[in-house]
């Protein structure tokens, strides 16, 4: 073959000549293989990506609710006004467009596992050879008395960005100086292990701007949480009287709130606050639930290679969904296992081997805009359970200057141009 | 820091049953162990609490090393004349330490 041929003049010429007819069996199967992806955010989209140019004749089809996702990554920068939420939205055009990625816009409701077919909200179905779930989660009503739907209207969660988003922005602004904003965080697991710690840090970052004689209480139902060193470290350093960490065993845990009187209740105080943001435990969608697919935990249990289910054959559950524990519920983490379950489906689909994963994820937190910090990991695959390779994980110093801080959130902000681009096109 | 919260009602009618919350801090070292020089952590849980209502007993639990740290006990009793509720505990280590609430009964 001449050397000069770029890959896509290969793959054209390749096109014309017979070589059909030179395909197996095995190979002509993967080519009418149907693979239905529902979830459109981090998970969903990359798989449905990485699908297609791992297996370019497979038939991939998109199922998601919404014609525009806005990402949670970087939506407490968006909270506090250092972005436009606008800069966090993004559209399936690019992977409809030049990924060749039907894009159907529903909600799927419910999963047929025998038929294989799922069946959406208009009523109409999809037939599938394979099933990637990648929902991500839904908020709890049934744990904090009185925090239901029509509760967060009033105490938003803003953790599924968007008009939650907003609306905790708008009461942010309308706060006035002095004002008491409370936040609380969940027993884990839950979507973004570090993100309350990195939301208290930038509503601290706010008020110290704008509002310096308010102050924001973290009560939380945990003592500890990802990178707290590095998180109580820089609040002494740079809120000291701004913001306050009540853990658990100091009765942080939220049991009630009553938006009527705008009170929210711990197992032992009471708060009246200017500003409530309650940050709920979650679960995973409920598709992920449908036909006991999270086996009555709320959470999917997954084979670590394939992400395939280990209660439904053909039924893949990447991201917050899944149980991936050790890897977080993180962006980072459902891109990645996107990629590992495309490569796998397409490996499966052709009866090929499928390879042993190693993944990876990073989570990026900013204590301030210029202060980033890091927490990271490589994990493998043993025995089918995902397992963090001895001696990769790590954080940030406890100890670093300034310098290091400031090009930590420079990463940060990079990590961001990156897997956005990566998982929208 | 504290060694414990307990929350009970500022004000409670006599004869009504009301809630007690006690939230005791406390590693709860199960005895199962290592410290990072492969040296077993030695045992050191709380092993009984009570709680006494003007003195009279009003609850007993005995603990056992899966309770996780930081124990946390809810448990009701009835509001028969004002005055204080003190629990007390003691852990492995022989350890006694208590805390007080006071409480008013209207009648």
């Amino acid at each position: 073959m001449p050397s000069y041929l770029t890959r896509r003049q290969f793959f054209s010429l390749a096109g014309s000549l017979p070589f059909a007819r030179l395909l197996t069996g095995r190979a002509r199967a993967s080519t009418q293989a149907r693979v239905v992806v529902v979830g459109g955010g981090f998970g969903g989209a990359a798989c449905a990506k990485y699908l297609r140019l791992a297996g370019p004749s497979l038939d991939v089809t998109l199922v998601t609710p919404q014609r525009q996702f806005v990402t949670c990554p970087f939506s407490n920068a968006a909270l506090v006004g250092l972005r436009p939420l606008a800069s966090l939205t993004y559209t399936y055009q690019r992977l409809r467009e030049c990924y060749g990625v039907q894009i159907v816009h529903a909600q799927a409701r419910e999963i047929d596992p025998i038929a294989q077919r799922i069946t959406l909200s208009d009523g109409s179905t999809l037939a599938y050879d394979k099933l990637v779930l990648s929902p991500g989660v839904e908020l709890r009503w049934d744990v904090i008395e009185g925090y239901d739907a029509e509760a967060s209207t009033v105490f938003p969660h803003a953790w599924q960005a968007g008009s939650q988003t907003l609306l905790l922005r708008r009461q942010l602004e309308a706060m006035e100086d002095g004002g008491l904003v409370v936040m609380s965080a969940p027993e884990t697991p839950y979507r973004c292990p570090p993100g309350p710690y990195e939301r208290a840090s930038l509503i601290a970052h706010y008020l110290k701007t704008h509002k310096p004689k308010s102050k924001v209480l973290l009560l939380d139902a945990k003592d500890s949480f990802t990178k707290d060193r590095l998180f109580l470290a820089a609040w002494k350093r740079l809120y000291p009287n701004l913001l306050e960490w009540v853990p658990g065993a100091q009765g942080g845990r939220v049991t009630q709130v009553d938006t009527r009187t705008g009170i929210v209740r711990t197992e032992f105080d009471e708060y009246t606050p200017a500003v409530a943001n309650i940050v709920a435990p979650q679960r995973a969608a409920a598709i992920a639930r449908a036909g006991g697919l999270d086996a009555g935990m709320g959470w999917c249990s997954v084979h670590g290679g394939t992400f395939e289910s280990r209660v439904h054959a053909n039924i893949h559950i990447i991201g917050d969904a899944a149980i991936a524990s050790p890897m977080p519920k993180s962006a980072f983490s459902a891109n990645n296992q996107a990629k590992v379950c495309a490569a796998a489906i397409v490996a499966l689909l052709r009866g090929e081997p499928v390879a042993r994963p190693v993944l990876m994820n990073t989570c990026y937190s900013l204590v301030a805009p210029d202060y980033g910090i890091s927490i990271s990991a490589v994990y493998a695959v043993e025995n089918d359970t995902i397992q963090v390779v001895p001696g990769s994980s790590g954080t940030s110093p406890l100890d670093a200057s300034e310098t290091t801080r400031a090009l930590e959130a420079a990463y940060t902000r990079s990590w961001y141009a990156n897997i956005t681009a990566d998982t929208f096109g | 820091m504290a060694k414990a919260r307990i929350k009970v009602p500022e004000v409670v009618k006599r004869g009504a049953v009301f809630e007690v919350r006690l939230l005791i801090r406390h590693p709860m070292e199960t005895g199962f162990r290592y410290n990072n020089v492969g040296q077993k952590i030695p045992k050191n849980i709380v092993h009984t609490v009570r709680c006494m209502y003007n003195g009279a007993e009003v609850f007993h639990a005995e603990l056992f090393p899966g309770i996780a740290a930081n124990p946390y006990f809810s448990f009701f009793t009835t509001a028969e004349g004002s005055g204080e509720l003190e629990c007390v505990w003691t852990d492995d280590a022989g350890v006694t330490t208590s805390e007080r609430a006071a409480l008013t009964v209207s009648e």
